[in-house]
């Protein structure tokens, strides 16, 4: 347990796409302005500040979560995965997908797109609509790429069962 | 394809970025650049906002340039008229206005680098073919690529009406290509606006009043001040009294209290810290100039409600209002009527909601100005700031980053003009951020509108009078020359506006997202009170149109009109009985030069009702990426659904009362159709708009789908209850 105030800055350790950082900031901020406007690390996207955009979403020792409610403490000892980390090699079965079915419009909200997507594929090998709508309904996209998405996410599946790149 | 991006400082590290690409780059016009081992660079001139204009833009010029597309690698241009044109997306307007100058580009371009192959080779011009980036000559069996004569090409004069290809030989255009920036998408590179950073940057707020009609009358920031991060508290004024705007500069409020610090948290936190008074702004003077030249605006100081508003307008629609278009004697086909039917359409505000929320970087100094971010049109941009900032605008830089949605929002540049006030008083490269809250409740709307149409029928059941009388806060939304005008004898269009302090702006197809929800909707029971099928009513009126059309000034080709609704009726199997399971709703419209037409297929599941398929057929002309095109369409249905079910802005005492995601309900996955089939009318016409036209019929359709599904028509957008997510219990009740 982190004990914090605003006036105090405690130096936190987080682990961030397999990398260490020493940090300077309030316990209290949320994981996303960590990423964003500490580290730089960009791809993490404010969207609304209260968990109903999923613009932010990032996994937190594998379970997506939005970082824009999620403080920084919490974050501690745990292991971070953003947009940039999700792959080495950007070949993600969902990276590969999404550029297959060219997928995004404004691209803004897509890094939480596939952040959530890739629960999902890990929890389920075959996702059904069903199951694609209930990890996804926290995910909006204001260009209305939806069905692309849910495209994106079955085919994405399909590369992942042949294990083809 | 590599490409890179508009933020050079940011682009130095990863795959395919400036640092892998040859310094010695020879420019041919203002939009290529070849380097001799033949890497051609393409110049995207407009802003990207999601249209993918940064793809199909350079593909028109690489068609006419003839190179290999892989090889091409796209940057984003920084404002820049002379070179780059008039740089604006808006009005479905890009590949419109680019068209010409880019094919002619591309084909100078090619002629130039063809020319200085001649003359190395000694050679006629005529006896030299160029193909895919290498030039040949058969007759010697000499060949080379741009690369090798790019230098020398640079040198020579950009040539003037060199013929273009013909279209049926086109391999680039008209075939789809990939989004050139789409890794860089996946992969969370920075690209947009908010991501936009430099050593030093500060981030910057703006605590605006808590209503409009309200200005601040007093601050204390000592607490604020106190905050970690904190760096200033001061007030800015937006436009001096008498300051003339630009006709798209607007401004939500004028007398901007400050916040700026490190980050954005810290910012966040402080702005929570402030101890504001706020007062009525009263009456307010705002002098604008622009296209209609200088006048002054009166903004009213009422702090509005919209249940009041609502009930004004219904007020307004009865009084006298001025008439736009008269054909025949409408007044007459009325009187003599056997039947008259007549509905009122009613819609609210809506908030834009892209979701980058708004967002600029500015750093000014005493001799110069570097501002960077979301923004849909520099050029209008341009003399307002240098006017504020007393600056010439050659020291003025603007660069135009990706843009995290736009749908009219980002062509006020009032943002941009906040940020660069900002940094000029704070003396630091500033990012001026709005949180999602700032962002949707000091937006520029969609107005809030209001029509009534009428019909009058004969003993026959025959259309003989048609009128619409249209209203809006603070703007109406009638298109008096658009169909039905043209084709009924006796036809009337009248309209009138309310003024409002709650400042109003273009929304994917202003005016036009009204009108054809209402238009359509009233069509469809005009239809069916006359017992005739939607579809073959439209196809007579607009037959009607194109043989004997009423009036003068008609804006739309009736054959192009009944050809998207023709094609949308065949590729939905419209009346065949496979399709009796859906409630079935079609609606066409015809806005920014292009023809929409959609077939929506709708069910009801635990009393709510979804949209399962879409048929949507559209005439845009020649089509540049057809795969990102049916992207568009796609979206544009997906968005007309959303705001039609749910889309709704509404005001207490001047104070939004939706400030973010939780309030304004959006469409989301599960809401979206399963299948979205897009048809495009296959032609060899100039492109025109495709952003906007496809989007305002969707409410339409979906109105007339809804009335199938639930036996009641639907007046009132949004037609859901945003928390029910039912149809409003009785729709024809005002409920807003």
């Amino acid at each position: 347990m982190i004990h914090h105030s605003h006036q105090l800055k405690i130096m936190i350790n987080l682990n961030i796409n397999n990398k260490n950082y020493e940090l300077d900031v309030d316990p209290d901020t949320p994981l996303l302005w960590v990423l964003r406007d500490t580290i730089g690390l960009v791809g993490t996207k404010y969207g609304c500040g209260v968990a109903q955009c999923g613009a932010c979403v990032v996994h937190l020792n594998g379970e997506a979560v939005r970082s824009c409610v999620t403080r920084a403490s919490r974050a501690v000892g745990q292991k971070v995965v953003t947009i940039e980390g999700l792959s080495e090699n950007n070949d993600h079965p969902l990276q590969q997908a999404w550029a297959e079915l060219d997928v995004p419009q404004c691209g803004y909200c897509q890094s939480g797109q596939i952040m959530s997507a890739a629960v999902l594929l890990r929890e389920k090998k075959n996702p059904t609509d069903q199951d694609i709508n209930m990890a996804m309904e926290g995910n909006i996209c204001r260009c209305g790429t939806y069905l692309r998405i849910q495209n994106a996410i079955k085919r994405a599946a399909e590369i992942q069962r042949k294990g083809s790149k | 394809m590599i490409s890179f991006s508009v933020l050079p400082e940011l682009a130095l590290s990863g795959k395919g970025t400036a640092a892998d690409l040859p310094a010695d780059w020879y420019e041919l016009t203002g939009y290529i650049k070849i380097t001799p081992d033949n890497v051609v660079k393409i110049i995207n001139p407009n802003p990207e906002f999601g249209q993918n204009v940064m793809t199909s833009l350079p593909m028109i010029i690489a068609e006419e340039l003839d190179v290999d597309w892989q090889k091409v690698v796209v940057e984003m241009g920084p404002h820049d008229a002379v070179k780059l044109g008039p740089q604006f997306t808006g009005g479905s307007n890009s590949v419109r206005m680019y068209w010409k100058p880019l094919r002619e580009a591309g084909a100078a371009a090619r002629h130039m680098l063809m020319q200085a192959a001649a003359d190395t080779w000694k050679v006629p011009i005529e006896e030299l073919t160029a193909k895919a980036g290498i030039i040949v000559h058969s007759k010697s069996m000499k060949s080379g690529t741009y690369g090798e004569f790019a230098s020398k090409a640079a040198s020579l004069p950009i040539p003037k009406g060199i013929k273009l290809k013909d279209v049926k030989s086109f391999t680039i255009v008209r075939n789809s290509k990939k989004n050139v920036e789409v890794e860089k998408i996946l992969t969370g590179k920075p690209l947009f606006g908010i991501d936009y950073s430099v050593e030093g940057m500060l981030i910057a707020m703006i605590e605006h009043p808590p209503a409009f009609g309200m200005k601040l009358k007093s601050f204390d920031a000592t607490k604020a001040l106190g905050m970690p991060g904190v760096k200033d508290v001061f007030t800015v004024k937006l436009y001096e009294e008498g300051f003339e705007q630009g006709g798209f500069d607007t401004r939500t409020f004028n007398d901007l209290l400050v916040v700026v610090g490190k980050t954005t948290w810290e910012v966040m936190n402080a702005r929570k810290k402030l101890v504001t008074e706020w007062e009525p702004a009263g009456e307010i003077k705002d002098t604008v100039g622009g296209r209609n030249g200088k006048r002054e605006v009166i903004v009213p100081g009422e702090l509005e409600t919209s249940a009041a508003q609502m009930e004004k307008m219904q007020e307004y629609a009865k009084k006298p209002a001025q008439q736009l278009r008269k054909d025949g004697d409408p007044e007459a086909a009325f009187k003599n009527a056997a039947q008259i039917i007549e509905r009122t359409y009613n819609a609210p505000f809506l908030a834009h909601n892209c979701m980058e929320p708004i967002n600029f970087f500015a750093h000014v100094t005493d001799e110069k100005a570097l501002v960077a971010g979301p923004l849909q049109a520099p050029g209008w941009s341009e003399p307002t700031l240098a006017k504020l900032l007393n600056l010439p605008a050659s020291k003025i830089e603007i660069q135009m980053t990706r843009m995290g949605g736009g749908f009219g929002r980002r062509a006020y540049g009032h943002y941009l003009y906040e940020a660069a006030l900002i940094s000029k008083k704070a003396k630091a490269p500033i990012k001026l951020i709005y949180t999602r809250e700032d962002d949707m409740t000091y937006g520029i709307y969609r107005p809030m509108y209001t029509a009534t149409y009428r019909a009058a029928l004969d003993a026959n059941k025959n259309l003989i009078g048609f009128s619409v009388k249209g209203g809006g806060i603070p703007e109406h939304a009638i298109h008096a020359n658009r169909f039905p005008a043209g084709a009924v004898d006796n036809y009337l269009a009248e309209a009138w506006q309310i003024p409002s302090n709650i400042t109003i702006g273009a929304f994917r197809a202003p005016r036009s997202n009204f009108n054809a929800a209402a238009e359509q909707s009233f069509l469809d029971e005009l239809a069916e009170a006359m017992g005739k099928d939607p579809i073959e009513f439209r196809l007579e009126l607009l037959q009607r149109a194109k043989d004997k059309p009423v009036g003068k000034n008609n804006e739309y080709d009736a054959d192009r009109y009944a050809g998207v609704l023709k094609l949308v009726r065949d590729k939905s199997g419209w009346g065949k009985a496979e399709n009796k399971k859906y409630y079935r709703g079609v609606a066409a419209y015809f806005c920014h030069n292009s023809y929409a037409a959609h077939v929506v297929d709708m069910v009801i599941r635990n009393g709510k009702p979804y949209v399962e398929r879409v048929y949507s057929a559209m005439d845009c002309g020649i089509v540049i990426n057809p795969d990102s095109a049916s992207n568009m369409v796609e979206g544009a249905v997906v968005d007309g659904i959303g705001n039609s079910f749910y889309g709704k802005l509404s005001h207490k005492e001047g104070r939004a009362e939706q400030n973010n995601f939780n309030r304004y309900r959006m469409i989301r996955h599960s809401e979206a159709p399963k299948k979205i089939e897009v048809h495009f009318v296959q032609n060899e016409i100039d492109p025109t708009g495709l952003g906007e036209p496809p989007f305002p019929p969707v409410f339409g359709a979906v109105a007339n789908a809804l009335y199938k599904a639930t036996n009641k028509r639907h007046y009132n957008q949004p037609f859901l209850d945003p928390l029910t997510q039912q149809p409003t219990p009785d729709n024809k009740k005002k409920t807003f």
